[in-house]
């Protein structure tokens, strides 16, 4: 199963629970974050909506 | 004076001429083509020495048994015992050296080069028995014809059935809809960064297989089949894609609805011929073949026999 591994966004309010929470100023950062966190982790990053983007790992 | 020779030393020459061509047999299926496997010069020669050993093993027991040495048939059990270490020598191989794959071949695939090539010594013994024992049984000239015909089955045993027998393949455009990829209307998966977005649209390629049969439908769904056409297509086309960059992976998905395969690959080249060709032409792998329909037609007519 895949597992989160980070959460990025632009909405802080709209986030909260286990997994690491990257706040980003606007899409441009959320962006630029999300890429360096899937090239970090080798993970795949996925778009929940335009201010909200996961960070996925699968076996 | 040559073919007195032949006649009076009948037990060599059908010894000679099995091995030959049991020997023969085995190089005629040792092919080495895009797939590189076996990798020369090394791994060539481990397989042409179990040939001549094959071809040795099954052309001996027939001037054995002529001679009612019946026990010669031990040395045919010894001979499988070998090549099932054969296999289990690929198997272990091919496993290793997944792990380091960009694409790996997956399992299924893994299992059926090995049985492929387990089954070649085979037939390599079979060629050699039956050359060995029309040479001893008749005369020489039996012996070659017997092995040339072995030698032209066997080529046909070789054959196996590809793609393009079970499906239509055609070539498809990709579509993005947001983070939404997907291959005709099959949904292939969620794509995050802008910047693989890009790629994928600048390099990617689709298609979509629609099986021609319902056992074909199953056969396509496999897994094993599903990552055997990646790994032969990035393998041909080379792969636009790094380690640990999940995102960019060739991908298959089904349709669920219609039970088309939708394929995402992401070649080096981009040429929609050699891409058609590439997928049309990857083999069926022996594990995922599957014939459900028969088995379903029958139960039913049986049913409706009983009532």
């Amino acid at each position: 199963m895949a597992r989160i591994v980070g959460i990025v966004t632009t909405r802080r309010e709209e986030v909260g629970g286990g997994a690491p929470i990257f706040y980003a100023a606007d899409r441009e950062g959320l962006q630029k974050v999300a890429h360096l966190l899937e090239k970090i982790l080798d993970c795949a990053a996925h778009t929940i909506n335009e201010d909200l983007f996961i960070i996925v790992e699968r076996e | 004076m040559m073919l007195d020779w032949l006649h009076s030393h009948k037990e060599l020459t059908a010894v000679a001429m099995g091995t030959a061509f049991g020997m023969l047999a085995r190089i005629a299926m040792l092919r080495s083509d895009y797939r590189q496997y076996p990798a020369y010069p090394h791994g060539k020669i481990i397989h042409l020495a179990l040939g001549l050993i094959a071809g040795a093993l099954g052309a001996v027991a027939v001037p054995a048994l002529f001679n009612k040495d019946y026990t010669a048939i031990t040395f045919l059990s010894l001979a499988a015992q070998q090549f099932r270490e054969v296999r289990n020598m690929e198997r272990n191989t091919l496993s290793a050296i997944d792990d380091l794959e960009l694409v790996p071949r997956g399992a299924a695939y893994i299992e059926g080069i090995a049985v492929v090539f387990e089954g070649r010594n085979y037939l390599a013994i079979v060629t050699a028995l039956l050359t060995s024992l029309f040479a001893q049984w008749i005369v020489w000239w039996a012996g070659l014809t017997a092995g040339v015909l072995s030698l032209v089955i066997s080529h046909l045993f070789m054959r196996g059935k590809r793609i393009s027998h079970i499906a239509r393949v055609e070539i498809a455009p990709i579509k993005l809809d947001g983070p939404n990829l997907y291959v005709g209307d099959i949904y292939m998966m969620n794509v995050g960064l802008d910047e693989n977005r890009d790629i994928i649209r600048e390099q990617g390629m689709g298609f979509i297989l629609t099986p021609r049969s319902d056992d074909a439908r199953v056969t396509i769904a496999n897994l094993g089949q599903r990552q055997a056409i990646l790994h032969d297509v990035s393998t041909r086309l080379g792969v636009y894609r790094d380690d640990g960059d999940p995102g960019l992976l060739p991908i298959a998905k089904l349709g669920l609805r219609t039970g088309q395969l939708g394929l995402l690959v992401l070649p080096r080249e981009k040429d929609a011929d050699k891409a058609y060709e590439a997928v049309s032409g990857v083999p069926l792998l022996e594990a995922a073949v599957r014939k459900p329909t028969k088995a379903n037609r029958k139960s039913l007519e049986e049913a409706e026999s009983n009532g």
